[in-house]
């Protein structure tokens, strides 16, 4: 019983998670990307608009941020704000996001 | 927003994973059931995705399922475990609850069994994910667990482990002698310990050379340890509180909140669970930041979605004059406000032991 089905399934393929970076202004275009071009432009737009509408939004709510990192299992995000607009990192959880330069 | 739980199926025999995950797939609760074919790619699994529910076969090459459940109950002391075994034997049965998993069942022969088998399932993913009561050979609190071993004049080494804190109690010949939680040694840690109402628990072999540091009777220690849970839940009640938020029913609890605020570096916190429920401690006007916390949750909640890159985790902010940590558990939204000397690993780890404390 579904020994001819566990054939024929196959499970839909995951998206693969770059690791890269991006910078967005603040009117959402991207200013430039390290990501490869394979990485949907949809789904940059979309993390960009993300983390630009949460700074804002803190802003708002007098929680001015400069950096944002979103943990998720399969994927970090480590965002800087940048005048309105953002540098937006993206990394495998297990790495370290890069480190905040003082000079 | 409805949530569908998720079933994780362990078995390495493949059409029964596909039996199994059908019929699963129609309980009334419509869970997402996922299945893995071994202990190894289940673990990945339980990494990836945040579950409800474990069903694992016992006989598997490689890790089996005892070895999986003995990792899981370590790792997700949350995830709610069964085993579905042909196997009969009473000391596997006896060695599965003792490591803490919720049933142990015999894979259903009739649809008679398989109908009961569908109703526990059931009933299993409908529990709340606070329910308190330790977890080792069946759930009870920790208060019950000392003074069985107390009055039993046992002498051993209790093992406590809640999220990432770890706890002992050296208990020898019916007395507490010593107890340690991180950095914190005897009574204060024995205290600590107490105030955890989940978790997992295992006997060590005693250590009849421990040096004491407790002198004071088993029976003292936890008539002190059940004043101060008395005393904490009656200043939680009497905490001002918005107007808005005391009567309704379903409101968080505030117990949380008060220990949240008073841990090292911690400027406020606040959590909701519906539009209007908001409770907070340290903050004058809570509503604009919690407006803000439920847009960022949601939005980066669908986001996790789009990109499958897993349940949504925790969100760090690092401002020029605080730093916040939001996270979503059981339901609830929680936001910690935390002091800007705090780099964002710092406030990450902090807000893990925030969230285990949550959890009790």
């Amino acid at each position: 019983m579904g020994f001819l089905t566990s054939f024929f399934k196959r499970a839909k393929p995951l998206l693969q998670l770059h690791s890269g970076s991006f910078s967005m202004d603040r009117s959402g275009r991207i200013l430039a990307t390290t990501l490869p071009t394979s990485f949907p432009q949809s789904l940059v737009l979309e993390i960009g608009r993300c983390v630009v509408e949460t700074f804002r939004a803190g802003q708002t709510a007098q929680l001015p941020l400069e950096e944002l990192v979103i943990h998720y299992p399969g994927l970090k995000i480590t965002a800087r704000e940048m005048r309105g607009g953002a540098i937006v990192f993206l990394s495998a959880p297990n790495l370290s996001a890069p480190t905040q330069q003082t000079s | 927003m409805e949530t569908r739980y998720k079933i994780l199926l362990v078995d390495d025999d493949p059409d029964l994973l596909e039996v199994y995950r059908d019929t699963l797939a129609l309980l009334p609760s419509q869970p997402e059931v996922h299945t893995a074919p071994s202990g190894a790619r289940a673990m990945a699994m339980l990494e990836a995705d945040s579950y409800r529910l474990l069903i694992s076969d016992l006989k598997m090459p490689k890790m089996d399922g005892l070895q999986l459940l003995s990792v899981v109950r370590r790792k997700f002391p949350e995830l709610r475990t069964v085993v579905l075994t042909s196997m009969a034997d009473e000391n596997f049965r006896s060695r599965v609850y003792s490591l803490g998993v919720d049933l142990y069942w015999h894979k259903p022969g009739s649809e008679q069994e398989m109908t009961q088998f569908l109703e526990c399932m059931e009933s299993l993913l409908g529990r709340e994910y606070d329910e308190s009561g330790f977890r080792g050979v069946q759930s009870k609190s920790l208060m019950d667990l000392v003074q069985l071993e107390c009055i039993s004049q046992s002498s051993t080494v209790l093992r406590i482990t809640n999220g990432p804190f770890v706890g002992r109690i050296w208990v020898n010949q019916g007395e507490v002698v010593d107890s340690e939680m991180e950095e914190l040694r005897g009574e204060d840690a024995f205290q600590k310990i107490l105030r955890w109402k989940a978790g997992n628990f295992e006997f060590l072999p005693d250590e009849p050379h421990r040096p004491r540091t407790i002198f004071k009777s088993y029976n003292a220690l936890l008539l002190e340890s059940a004043q101060a849970s008395d005393e904490r839940s009656n200043a939680d009640t009497s905490h001002n509180r918005p107007a808005n938020v005391a009567a309704q029913p379903g409101a968080p609890r505030s117990s949380g909140l008060t220990e949240i605020v008073n841990t090292d570096c911690v400027e406020f916190a606040m959590k909701t669970v519906a539009e209007t429920m908001v409770d907070s401690r340290g903050l004058e006007n809570p509503e604009h930041i919690a407006g803000w916390m439920r847009q960022s949750l949601d939005r980066f909640h669908t986001l996790g979605e789009t990109l499958q890159a897993g349940g949504l985790q925790q969100i760090t902010g690092i401002g020029l004059q605080r730093n916040v940590a939001l996270a979503q558990k059981g339901g609830a939204n929680l936001c910690v406000g935390w002091k800007n000397t705090l780099d964002a690993t710092e406030v990450r780890d902090r807000m893990k032991k925030i969230l285990t404390l949550w959890a009790s």
